[in-house]
Protein backbone atom coordinates (compact mmCIF):
# COMPACT_ATOMS: atom_id res chain seq x y z
CA UNK A 1 0.00 0.00 0.00
CA UNK A 2 2.49 2.49 1.46
CA UNK A 3 4.50 2.06 -2.18
CA UNK A 4 2.09 2.55 -4.36
CA UNK A 5 1.26 5.70 -2.69
CA UNK A 6 3.61 7.99 -4.88
CA UNK A 7 2.82 6.38 -8.18
CA UNK A 8 -0.85 6.74 -6.91
CA UNK A 9 0.20 10.68 -6.37
CA UNK A 10 1.84 10.38 -9.93
CA UNK A 11 -0.95 9.30 -11.61
CA UNK A 12 -3.38 11.79 -9.55
CA UNK A 13 -1.30 14.52 -10.68
CA UNK A 14 -1.01 13.52 -14.57
CA UNK A 15 -4.42 13.44 -15.08
CA UNK A 16 -5.36 16.85 -13.07
CA UNK A 17 -5.35 18.89 -16.46
CA UNK A 18 -7.56 16.80 -18.20
CA UNK A 19 -10.53 16.89 -15.41
CA UNK A 20 -12.43 19.97 -15.71
CA UNK A 21 -10.03 22.20 -13.90
CA UNK A 22 -10.14 26.09 -13.95
CA UNK A 23 -7.69 27.81 -15.96
CA UNK A 24 -6.73 30.03 -13.17
CA UNK A 25 -5.38 26.62 -10.93
CA UNK A 26 -3.77 25.23 -13.63
CA UNK A 27 -1.55 28.37 -14.04
CA UNK A 28 -1.12 28.10 -10.37
CA UNK A 29 -0.31 24.38 -10.75
CA UNK A 30 2.60 25.09 -13.51
CA UNK A 31 3.87 27.84 -10.90
CA UNK A 32 4.17 25.45 -8.19
CA UNK A 33 5.64 22.95 -10.06
CA UNK A 34 8.26 25.22 -11.91
CA UNK A 35 9.26 26.96 -8.68
CA UNK A 36 9.57 23.25 -6.66
CA UNK A 37 12.02 21.93 -9.26
CA UNK A 38 14.12 24.96 -8.94
CA UNK A 39 13.71 25.03 -5.21
CA UNK A 40 14.29 21.61 -4.59
CA UNK A 41 17.14 22.04 -6.50
CA UNK A 42 18.07 24.82 -4.25
CA UNK A 43 17.63 22.97 -1.22
CA UNK A 44 20.42 20.02 -2.31
CA UNK A 45 23.01 22.95 -1.51
CA UNK A 46 21.15 24.65 1.32
CA UNK A 47 20.76 20.88 3.44
CA UNK A 48 24.36 20.87 3.22
CA UNK A 49 25.12 24.17 4.51
CA UNK A 50 25.68 25.33 1.15
CA UNK A 51 23.47 28.72 1.59
CA UNK A 52 22.98 30.33 -1.92
CA UNK A 53 21.84 33.77 -1.80
CA UNK A 54 21.70 34.16 -5.56
CA UNK A 55 20.36 31.14 -7.39
CA UNK A 56 18.53 34.38 -9.39
CA UNK A 57 22.13 34.29 -11.19
CA UNK A 58 22.01 30.66 -12.51
CA UNK A 59 18.25 31.53 -13.31
CA UNK A 60 19.12 34.35 -15.69
CA UNK A 61 21.94 32.78 -17.39
CA UNK A 62 20.14 30.33 -18.60
CA UNK A 63 16.81 31.85 -19.93
CA UNK A 64 17.99 34.80 -21.35
CA UNK A 65 20.43 33.11 -24.13
CA UNK A 66 17.98 30.42 -24.92
CA UNK A 67 15.26 33.32 -25.78
CA UNK A 68 17.99 35.19 -27.77
CA UNK A 69 19.01 32.47 -29.80
CA UNK A 70 15.60 31.81 -30.66
CA UNK A 71 14.64 35.35 -31.64
CA UNK A 72 17.96 36.48 -33.52
CA UNK A 73 18.76 32.70 -34.74
CA UNK A 74 15.44 30.88 -34.80
CA UNK A 75 17.13 28.27 -32.78
CA UNK A 76 14.49 25.41 -31.44
CA UNK A 77 13.89 26.35 -27.29
CA UNK A 78 15.43 22.42 -27.49
CA UNK A 79 18.73 23.43 -28.45
CA UNK A 80 18.30 26.67 -26.80
CA UNK A 81 17.48 25.21 -23.24
CA UNK A 82 20.53 22.86 -23.14
CA UNK A 83 22.45 25.37 -24.10
CA UNK A 84 20.94 27.71 -21.16
CA UNK A 85 21.60 25.24 -18.76
CA UNK A 86 25.19 24.67 -19.97
CA UNK A 87 25.81 27.85 -19.05
CA UNK A 88 24.39 27.82 -15.82
CA UNK A 89 26.19 25.21 -14.82
CA UNK A 90 29.38 27.44 -16.25
CA UNK A 91 28.65 30.25 -14.09
CA UNK A 92 28.86 27.64 -11.05
CA UNK A 93 32.31 26.48 -11.79
CA UNK A 94 33.19 29.91 -11.95
CA UNK A 95 31.67 30.94 -8.61
CA UNK A 96 31.67 27.64 -6.86
CA UNK A 97 35.52 26.39 -7.73
CA UNK A 98 37.71 29.72 -6.79
CA UNK A 99 35.03 29.86 -3.20
CA UNK A 100 35.53 26.05 -2.11
CA UNK A 101 39.25 25.83 -3.54
CA UNK A 102 39.90 28.60 -0.74
CA UNK A 103 37.61 27.79 1.38
CA UNK A 104 35.23 30.55 1.22
CA UNK A 105 32.23 29.14 3.78
CA UNK A 106 29.55 30.26 5.67
CA UNK A 107 28.42 33.67 6.22
CA UNK A 108 31.33 34.59 3.01
CA UNK A 109 29.60 31.95 0.38
CA UNK A 110 26.29 33.31 1.24
CA UNK A 111 27.43 36.82 0.22
CA UNK A 112 29.75 36.11 -2.40
CA UNK A 113 26.21 34.21 -3.94
CA UNK A 114 24.50 37.62 -2.74
CA UNK A 115 26.85 39.51 -5.36
CA UNK A 116 26.29 36.80 -7.71
CA UNK A 117 22.41 37.17 -9.07
CA UNK A 118 22.60 41.16 -9.21
CA UNK A 119 25.72 40.55 -11.33
CA UNK A 120 23.46 38.72 -13.81
CA UNK A 121 20.62 41.19 -13.28
CA UNK A 122 22.13 44.04 -13.82
CA UNK A 123 24.28 42.82 -16.98
CA UNK A 124 21.02 42.23 -18.14
CA UNK A 125 19.91 45.34 -18.10
CA UNK A 126 22.70 46.67 -18.83
CA UNK A 127 22.39 44.77 -22.40
CA UNK A 128 19.53 46.75 -22.86
CA UNK A 129 19.67 46.75 -26.90
CA UNK A 130 19.66 43.20 -27.03
CA UNK A 131 17.94 42.43 -23.81
CA UNK A 132 15.38 45.30 -23.46
CA UNK A 133 16.42 46.02 -20.28
CA UNK A 134 14.24 46.27 -17.16
CA UNK A 135 11.17 46.16 -19.59
CA UNK A 136 11.71 43.07 -20.17
CA UNK A 137 11.80 40.98 -23.36
CA UNK A 138 9.21 38.68 -24.83
CA UNK A 139 9.59 35.48 -27.78
CA UNK A 140 8.39 36.04 -31.07
CA UNK A 141 5.83 33.84 -31.94
CA UNK A 142 5.99 31.22 -34.19
CA UNK A 143 5.24 31.74 -37.84
CA UNK A 144 3.01 30.86 -39.23
CA UNK A 145 1.14 31.07 -35.92
CA UNK A 146 -0.47 27.62 -34.62
CA UNK A 147 -1.75 26.50 -31.36
CA UNK A 148 0.81 23.98 -31.08
CA UNK A 149 4.05 24.11 -31.92
CA UNK A 150 6.75 21.51 -30.43
CA UNK A 151 9.74 23.50 -32.25
CA UNK A 152 9.35 26.65 -30.93
CA UNK A 153 7.65 25.29 -27.51
CA UNK A 154 4.78 27.48 -27.74
CA UNK A 155 1.36 26.11 -26.87
CA UNK A 156 -1.92 28.31 -26.28
CA UNK A 157 -3.30 25.62 -24.04
CA UNK A 158 -2.02 25.64 -20.65
CA UNK A 159 -1.98 21.55 -20.41
CA UNK A 160 1.15 21.30 -22.59
CA UNK A 161 3.07 23.08 -20.13
CA UNK A 162 1.81 21.57 -17.07
CA UNK A 163 3.09 18.13 -18.28
CA UNK A 164 6.41 19.57 -19.27
CA UNK A 165 6.59 20.91 -16.19
CA UNK A 166 5.41 17.83 -14.08
CA UNK A 167 8.14 15.67 -15.96
CA UNK A 168 10.57 18.56 -15.24
CA UNK A 169 9.62 18.52 -11.48
CA UNK A 170 9.74 15.03 -11.23
CA UNK A 171 13.33 14.60 -12.95
CA UNK A 172 14.13 17.07 -9.81
CA UNK A 173 12.60 14.76 -7.35
CA UNK A 174 14.44 12.10 -9.08
CA UNK A 175 17.95 13.36 -8.69
CA UNK A 176 17.17 14.19 -4.95
CA UNK A 177 16.77 10.55 -4.30
CA UNK A 178 19.84 9.49 -6.54
CA UNK A 179 22.09 12.33 -3.97
CA UNK A 180 20.28 10.77 -0.94
CA UNK A 181 21.43 7.51 -1.80
CA UNK A 182 24.56 8.39 -2.69
CA UNK A 183 27.94 8.43 -1.19
CA UNK A 184 28.15 12.17 -1.70
CA UNK A 185 25.51 12.43 0.56
CA UNK A 186 27.45 11.27 3.09
CA UNK A 187 30.22 13.04 1.96
CA UNK A 188 28.40 16.55 2.15
CA UNK A 189 26.91 15.70 5.25
CA UNK A 190 30.42 15.19 6.79
CA UNK A 191 31.82 18.49 5.27
CA UNK A 192 28.85 20.28 6.33
CA UNK A 193 29.99 19.23 9.85
CA UNK A 194 33.67 19.92 9.69
CA UNK A 195 35.77 20.10 6.28
CA UNK A 196 39.32 19.53 7.68
CA UNK A 197 38.00 16.15 9.37
CA UNK A 198 36.02 14.99 6.73
CA UNK A 199 39.31 15.93 4.14
CA UNK A 200 41.19 13.62 7.08
CA UNK A 201 38.87 10.85 5.81
CA UNK A 202 39.70 10.82 2.17
CA UNK A 203 36.70 13.46 0.97
CA UNK A 204 37.69 15.81 -1.75
CA UNK A 205 36.04 18.45 -0.47
CA UNK A 206 36.18 20.50 -3.15
CA UNK A 207 34.46 18.35 -5.62
CA UNK A 208 32.17 16.96 -3.77
CA UNK A 209 31.03 20.60 -3.44
CA UNK A 210 31.46 21.65 -6.67
CA UNK A 211 29.65 18.33 -7.93
CA UNK A 212 26.12 19.39 -5.86
CA UNK A 213 26.31 23.20 -6.97
CA UNK A 214 26.55 21.88 -10.43
CA UNK A 215 23.56 20.01 -10.25
CA UNK A 216 21.81 22.61 -8.22
CA UNK A 217 22.23 25.21 -10.81
CA UNK A 218 21.47 22.89 -13.86
CA UNK A 219 18.05 22.17 -11.96
CA UNK A 220 17.44 26.41 -11.16
CA UNK A 221 18.54 26.92 -14.97
CA UNK A 222 15.92 24.86 -16.06
CA UNK A 223 13.58 26.09 -14.36
CA UNK A 224 14.20 29.32 -15.63
CA UNK A 225 14.09 28.12 -19.03
CA UNK A 226 10.80 26.42 -18.17
CA UNK A 227 9.59 29.92 -16.66
CA UNK A 228 10.39 32.08 -19.45
CA UNK A 229 8.98 29.35 -21.69
CA UNK A 230 5.59 29.64 -20.06
CA UNK A 231 5.56 32.92 -19.25
CA UNK A 232 6.50 34.26 -22.67
CA UNK A 233 7.99 36.89 -21.25
CA UNK A 234 11.44 37.36 -19.66
CA UNK A 235 12.33 40.15 -17.03
CA UNK A 236 15.54 40.55 -15.55
CA UNK A 237 13.62 41.48 -12.04
CA UNK A 238 11.42 38.26 -12.14
CA UNK A 239 14.37 35.81 -13.65
CA UNK A 240 17.57 37.19 -12.06
CA UNK A 241 18.62 39.48 -8.85
CA UNK A 242 18.40 39.33 -5.24
CA UNK A 243 14.14 38.98 -5.26
CA UNK A 244 13.78 35.70 -7.09
CA UNK A 245 16.73 34.60 -5.17
CA UNK A 246 15.36 35.15 -2.11
CA UNK A 247 12.06 33.85 -2.82
CA UNK A 248 13.60 30.80 -3.79
CA UNK A 249 15.44 30.39 0.12
CA UNK A 250 12.43 31.53 1.72
CA UNK A 251 9.96 28.79 -0.16
CA UNK A 252 12.54 26.07 0.69
CA UNK A 253 13.21 26.86 4.44
CA UNK A 254 9.27 27.43 4.74
CA UNK A 255 8.71 24.41 3.32
CA UNK A 256 11.48 22.53 4.50
CA UNK A 257 14.88 21.93 2.97
CA UNK A 258 15.85 18.66 4.74
CA UNK A 259 12.69 17.11 2.97
CA UNK A 260 11.82 15.86 -0.85
CA UNK A 261 8.52 17.15 -1.28
CA UNK A 262 9.73 20.56 1.55
CA UNK A 263 10.93 22.75 -0.95
CA UNK A 264 8.03 22.08 -3.03
CA UNK A 265 5.83 22.11 -0.61
CA UNK A 266 7.06 25.55 0.19
CA UNK A 267 7.28 26.68 -3.28
CA UNK A 268 2.75 25.86 -3.36
CA UNK A 269 2.79 27.95 0.14
CA UNK A 270 4.49 31.03 -1.22
CA UNK A 271 2.64 31.01 -4.39
CA UNK A 272 -0.91 30.06 -3.11
CA UNK A 273 -0.29 32.71 -0.13
CA UNK A 274 0.85 35.60 -2.57
CA UNK A 275 -1.82 34.96 -5.11
CA UNK A 276 -4.52 34.72 -1.60
CA UNK A 277 -3.15 38.01 -0.44
CA UNK A 278 -2.85 40.12 -3.79
CA UNK A 279 -6.97 38.74 -4.08
CA UNK A 280 -7.58 39.92 -0.96
CA UNK A 281 -5.72 43.23 -0.10
CA UNK A 282 -5.99 44.34 -4.51
CA UNK A 283 -4.29 47.37 -5.00
CA UNK A 284 -4.84 49.09 -2.00
CA UNK A 285 -2.09 48.39 0.65
CA UNK A 286 0.76 47.07 -2.05
CA UNK A 287 3.76 45.92 0.31
CA UNK A 288 0.81 44.18 2.91
CA UNK A 289 1.43 40.51 1.00
CA UNK A 290 5.36 40.84 2.08
CA UNK A 291 5.30 42.37 5.46
CA UNK A 292 2.99 39.70 6.43
CA UNK A 293 4.91 37.13 4.75
CA UNK A 294 8.33 38.32 6.26
CA UNK A 295 6.45 37.86 9.48
CA UNK A 296 5.46 34.84 8.49
CA UNK A 297 9.07 33.83 7.56
CA UNK A 298 10.30 34.86 11.19
CA UNK A 299 7.80 32.71 12.85
CA UNK A 300 8.75 29.48 10.55
CA UNK A 301 12.16 30.11 11.14
CA UNK A 302 11.85 30.25 15.41
CA UNK A 303 9.15 27.52 15.98
CA UNK A 304 9.70 25.38 12.46
CA UNK A 305 13.28 25.48 11.99
CA UNK A 306 13.08 22.53 9.52
CA UNK A 307 10.23 23.95 7.67
CA UNK A 308 6.31 22.86 7.63
CA UNK A 309 6.89 19.78 5.67
CA UNK A 310 9.96 18.81 7.60
CA UNK A 311 7.45 19.00 10.67
CA UNK A 312 5.15 17.10 9.40
CA UNK A 313 7.60 14.17 8.74
CA UNK A 314 9.46 14.34 11.95
CA UNK A 315 5.25 13.75 13.67
CA UNK A 316 4.67 11.37 11.35
CA UNK A 317 7.16 9.08 11.55
CA UNK A 318 7.97 9.89 15.68
CA UNK A 319 4.80 10.75 17.05
CA UNK A 320 5.46 10.90 20.89
CA UNK A 321 9.19 11.45 19.78
CA UNK A 322 12.29 12.93 21.07
CA UNK A 323 13.43 15.75 19.22
CA UNK A 324 17.06 14.46 18.36
CA UNK A 325 15.53 11.18 16.96
CA UNK A 326 13.21 13.76 15.28
CA UNK A 327 16.11 15.44 13.56
CA UNK A 328 17.64 12.27 11.99
CA UNK A 329 14.44 11.03 10.70
CA UNK A 330 13.69 14.48 9.22
CA UNK A 331 16.83 14.39 7.00
CA UNK A 332 15.85 10.54 6.03
CA UNK B 1 58.31 3.79 6.38
CA UNK B 2 57.92 7.79 6.69
CA UNK B 3 60.71 9.98 6.00
CA UNK B 4 61.14 13.57 6.00
CA UNK B 5 64.23 15.05 4.62
CA UNK B 6 64.94 19.15 4.75
CA UNK B 7 61.27 20.01 5.06
CA UNK B 8 60.29 23.82 5.33
CA UNK B 9 56.79 24.56 5.46
CA UNK B 10 55.39 27.88 6.88
CA UNK B 11 51.95 30.10 6.56
CA UNK B 12 52.23 32.91 4.02
CA UNK B 13 55.61 35.02 4.63
CA UNK B 14 55.87 33.01 8.06
CA UNK B 15 58.14 30.03 8.25
CA UNK B 16 56.85 27.70 10.86
CA UNK B 17 59.49 24.66 10.00
CA UNK B 18 62.70 24.97 9.01
CA UNK B 19 64.73 22.14 7.12
CA UNK B 20 63.19 19.18 9.39
CA UNK B 21 64.69 15.36 9.04
CA UNK B 22 62.62 12.70 10.90
CA UNK B 23 62.37 8.78 10.26
CA UNK B 24 59.65 6.70 11.24
CA UNK B 25 60.13 2.67 11.28
CA UNK B 26 57.55 0.44 10.60
CA UNK B 27 56.27 -0.79 14.14
CA UNK B 28 57.60 2.04 15.42
CA UNK B 29 56.05 4.83 17.85
CA UNK B 30 57.47 8.01 17.59
CA UNK B 31 56.63 11.24 19.41
CA UNK B 32 56.76 14.72 18.20
CA UNK B 33 57.52 16.90 21.57
CA UNK B 34 57.90 20.42 22.10
CA UNK B 35 56.14 24.04 24.01
CA UNK B 36 52.91 25.76 22.54
CA UNK B 37 54.49 27.34 19.35
CA UNK B 38 57.35 25.25 18.09
CA UNK B 39 55.38 23.91 14.66
CA UNK B 40 54.47 20.47 16.25
CA UNK B 41 50.67 21.22 14.97
CA UNK B 42 52.07 22.14 11.49
CA UNK B 43 54.74 19.03 11.06
CA UNK B 44 51.40 16.90 11.07
CA UNK B 45 49.55 19.10 8.78
CA UNK B 46 52.80 18.65 6.90
CA UNK B 47 52.74 14.86 6.84
CA UNK B 48 49.10 14.73 6.44
CA UNK B 49 49.25 16.63 3.48
CA UNK B 50 47.07 19.57 4.87
CA UNK B 51 50.34 22.36 4.27
CA UNK B 52 52.03 22.60 1.20
CA UNK B 53 56.11 22.50 1.89
CA UNK B 54 58.67 24.95 0.53
CA UNK B 55 61.53 22.77 0.10
CA UNK B 56 62.99 19.18 1.37
CA UNK B 57 61.03 15.67 0.84
CA UNK B 58 58.67 13.69 2.34
CA UNK B 59 58.42 10.15 1.21
CA UNK B 60 56.55 6.91 2.81
CA UNK B 61 57.97 3.19 1.94
CA UNK B 62 60.07 5.53 -0.66
CA UNK B 63 56.46 6.98 -2.38
CA UNK B 64 57.05 10.59 -2.67
CA UNK B 65 53.76 12.12 -1.54
CA UNK B 66 54.86 15.63 -2.56
CA UNK B 67 51.90 17.19 -4.27
CA UNK B 68 49.24 14.88 -3.64
CA UNK B 69 45.75 16.77 -2.47
CA UNK B 70 44.94 15.92 1.61
CA UNK B 71 42.34 13.70 0.77
CA UNK B 72 44.47 11.27 -1.09
CA UNK B 73 47.15 10.96 1.83
CA UNK B 74 44.39 8.35 3.40
CA UNK B 75 44.29 6.24 0.05
CA UNK B 76 48.61 6.46 0.64
CA UNK B 77 47.64 4.99 4.21
CA UNK B 78 48.03 7.76 6.45
CA UNK B 79 45.38 8.57 8.46
CA UNK B 80 45.43 11.58 10.48
CA UNK B 81 43.82 12.18 13.66
CA UNK B 82 43.58 15.67 14.05
CA UNK B 83 43.84 18.33 17.24
CA UNK B 84 40.39 18.76 19.29
CA UNK B 85 39.35 15.56 17.39
CA UNK B 86 36.94 17.12 15.04
CA UNK B 87 34.16 14.45 14.81
CA UNK B 88 31.21 15.13 13.06
CA UNK B 89 29.04 16.16 15.93
CA UNK B 90 25.66 15.53 14.52
CA UNK B 91 26.24 12.01 13.47
CA UNK B 92 26.16 9.33 15.70
CA UNK B 93 29.63 7.46 17.04
CA UNK B 94 28.70 4.43 14.14
CA UNK B 95 28.32 7.14 11.65
CA UNK B 96 31.69 8.67 12.45
CA UNK B 97 33.00 5.30 12.37
CA UNK B 98 31.52 4.80 8.96
CA UNK B 99 32.72 7.59 7.50
CA UNK B 100 36.35 6.54 8.62
CA UNK B 101 35.84 4.01 5.95
CA UNK B 102 34.98 6.36 3.47
CA UNK B 103 37.63 5.26 0.79
CA UNK B 104 36.96 2.66 -1.43
CA UNK B 105 39.14 0.34 -0.31
CA UNK B 106 38.14 0.62 3.32
CA UNK B 107 34.78 0.23 2.81
CA UNK B 108 34.80 -3.08 1.36
CA UNK B 109 35.94 -3.92 4.74
CA UNK B 110 33.63 -1.63 6.46
CA UNK B 111 31.81 -4.42 8.83
CA UNK B 112 34.74 -6.43 9.54
CA UNK B 113 36.59 -3.04 10.87
CA UNK B 114 33.28 -1.90 12.64
CA UNK B 115 33.37 -5.34 14.74
CA UNK B 116 37.48 -4.83 15.37
CA UNK B 117 37.27 -1.29 16.49
CA UNK B 118 34.59 -1.98 18.65
CA UNK B 119 36.29 -4.81 20.03
CA UNK B 120 39.50 -2.86 21.09
CA UNK B 121 37.17 -0.39 22.61
CA UNK B 122 34.52 -1.73 23.64
CA UNK B 123 32.96 1.92 24.76
CA UNK B 124 32.23 2.39 21.10
CA UNK B 125 29.73 -0.14 21.13
CA UNK B 126 27.35 0.71 24.20
CA UNK B 127 27.53 4.58 22.78
CA UNK B 128 27.35 3.83 19.00
CA UNK B 129 23.58 5.31 18.29
CA UNK B 130 24.47 7.95 19.92
CA UNK B 131 24.80 12.00 18.61
CA UNK B 132 28.83 12.19 18.56
CA UNK B 133 28.77 15.62 19.82
CA UNK B 134 27.24 14.55 22.98
CA UNK B 135 30.00 12.14 24.26
CA UNK B 136 32.53 13.19 26.89
CA UNK B 137 35.75 14.32 26.13
CA UNK B 138 37.32 10.77 27.00
CA UNK B 139 35.08 8.99 24.44
CA UNK B 140 35.37 11.41 22.03
CA UNK B 141 38.69 10.95 21.47
CA UNK B 142 38.13 7.53 21.84
CA UNK B 143 35.54 7.81 18.93
CA UNK B 144 38.76 9.93 16.99
CA UNK B 145 40.61 7.28 17.45
CA UNK B 146 38.64 4.45 16.06
CA UNK B 147 37.70 6.78 13.13
CA UNK B 148 40.91 6.94 12.08
CA UNK B 149 41.52 2.89 12.43
CA UNK B 150 38.64 2.17 10.08
CA UNK B 151 40.89 2.76 6.98
CA UNK B 152 43.30 0.09 8.76
CA UNK B 153 46.49 2.83 7.84
CA UNK B 154 49.65 1.95 7.66
CA UNK B 155 50.58 5.36 9.86
CA UNK B 156 48.24 6.81 12.46
CA UNK B 157 48.96 10.47 13.06
CA UNK B 158 47.98 11.95 17.02
CA UNK B 159 47.66 15.47 17.03
CA UNK B 160 47.59 16.04 20.96
CA UNK B 161 45.27 13.40 21.81
CA UNK B 162 45.34 14.50 25.75
CA UNK B 163 44.43 18.29 24.78
CA UNK B 164 41.36 19.47 26.97
CA UNK B 165 41.03 16.58 28.77
CA UNK B 166 40.96 15.93 32.44
CA UNK B 167 44.35 14.30 33.98
CA UNK B 168 42.23 11.52 34.96
CA UNK B 169 41.38 11.10 31.36
CA UNK B 170 44.95 11.67 29.86
CA UNK B 171 45.89 8.90 31.23
CA UNK B 172 42.89 6.63 29.63
CA UNK B 173 43.69 8.36 26.41
CA UNK B 174 47.02 7.28 26.41
CA UNK B 175 46.33 3.77 27.39
CA UNK B 176 44.15 3.47 24.53
CA UNK B 177 46.80 4.47 22.73
CA UNK B 178 49.03 1.79 23.82
CA UNK B 179 46.48 -0.62 22.93
CA UNK B 180 46.75 0.40 19.24
CA UNK B 181 50.29 0.46 19.51
CA UNK B 182 49.62 -3.41 20.68
CA UNK B 183 47.58 -3.94 17.46
CA UNK B 184 51.02 -3.72 15.70
CA UNK B 185 50.39 -0.15 14.30
CA UNK B 186 52.90 2.57 13.07
CA UNK B 187 52.30 5.90 15.45
CA UNK B 188 53.52 9.15 15.29
CA UNK B 189 52.29 11.79 18.22
CA UNK B 190 52.58 14.83 18.68
CA UNK B 191 52.08 15.80 22.45
CA UNK B 192 52.97 18.88 24.73
CA UNK B 193 52.08 16.32 27.49
CA UNK B 194 56.47 15.23 27.11
CA UNK B 195 56.61 13.00 30.12
CA UNK B 196 53.50 10.63 29.50
CA UNK B 197 54.42 10.58 25.84
CA UNK B 198 58.09 9.36 26.39
CA UNK B 199 56.38 6.16 28.60
CA UNK B 200 54.57 5.61 25.46
CA UNK B 201 57.10 5.80 22.51
CA UNK B 202 60.26 4.60 20.85
CA UNK B 203 61.90 7.61 20.23
CA UNK B 204 61.34 10.71 20.39
CA UNK B 205 62.22 14.66 18.50
CA UNK B 206 62.22 17.69 20.55
CA UNK B 207 60.73 20.11 18.25
CA UNK B 208 61.82 24.13 19.60
CA UNK B 209 60.45 27.08 17.40
CA UNK B 210 60.75 24.92 13.96
CA UNK B 211 63.74 22.97 14.69
CA UNK B 212 64.77 19.98 15.86
CA UNK B 213 66.62 21.25 18.78
CA UNK B 214 67.03 16.87 20.45
CA UNK B 215 66.31 13.34 19.28
CA UNK B 216 66.98 10.29 20.52
CA UNK B 217 65.11 7.28 22.50
CA UNK B 218 62.70 7.81 24.93
CA UNK B 219 65.23 6.38 27.36
CA UNK B 220 68.04 8.74 26.44
CA UNK B 221 65.88 12.05 26.41
CA UNK B 222 64.07 10.72 29.58
CA UNK B 223 67.77 11.32 31.53
CA UNK B 224 69.34 14.28 29.26
CA UNK B 225 69.03 16.85 31.57
CA UNK B 226 68.71 19.99 29.16
CA UNK B 227 64.98 18.42 28.74
CA UNK B 228 64.53 17.44 31.98
CA UNK B 229 65.72 20.56 33.12
CA UNK B 230 63.80 23.18 30.62
CA UNK B 231 60.25 20.92 30.11
CA UNK B 232 59.58 18.58 33.56
CA UNK B 233 61.14 21.04 35.62
CA UNK B 234 62.94 18.26 37.34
Amino acid sequence: MKRWLPYGCIALLAVVPFAPVPLYYLHLAILILIMGLICTGWSLMGKFGLVSLGHGGFMGIAVYPMALLWNHYGLTPWLGAPIGVGLAVLLGVLIGYPAFRFRVVGHYFALITLALGEVVRLSIIAARELTGGSLGMTPLRVQPITDVSWYAVQFTDKRYFYVIALVAWLGGLWAWRLVNRSMARSALEAISEDEVAAASVGIHVTSQKLRITLLSAAMTGLGAIMLGQYNQYLNPNSLSGISISLEIVFASIVGGMYTMLGPTIGALITIVFRESLRAYFGATLTGMAETIYGLLLILFIIFMPRGLWGFVVARFAHPTGDTSRLEVAATR
Amino acid sequence: MLTLRDVSAGYGSFQALFEISLEVSAGEAVAVIGPNGAGKTTLLRVISGQLPILSGSITLQGRSLLGLPAHRFIEEGIAHCPENRRLFPRMTVEDNLRMGAFIPTARRHFAERLDWVYALFPRLRERRGQLAGTLSGGEQQMCALGRALMSHPKLLLLDEPSAGLAPVLVMQVFDLVRRIRAEGFTVLIVEQNIQQALELVDRAYLLEVGKVKLSGTAGELKNNQFLRQAYMGL
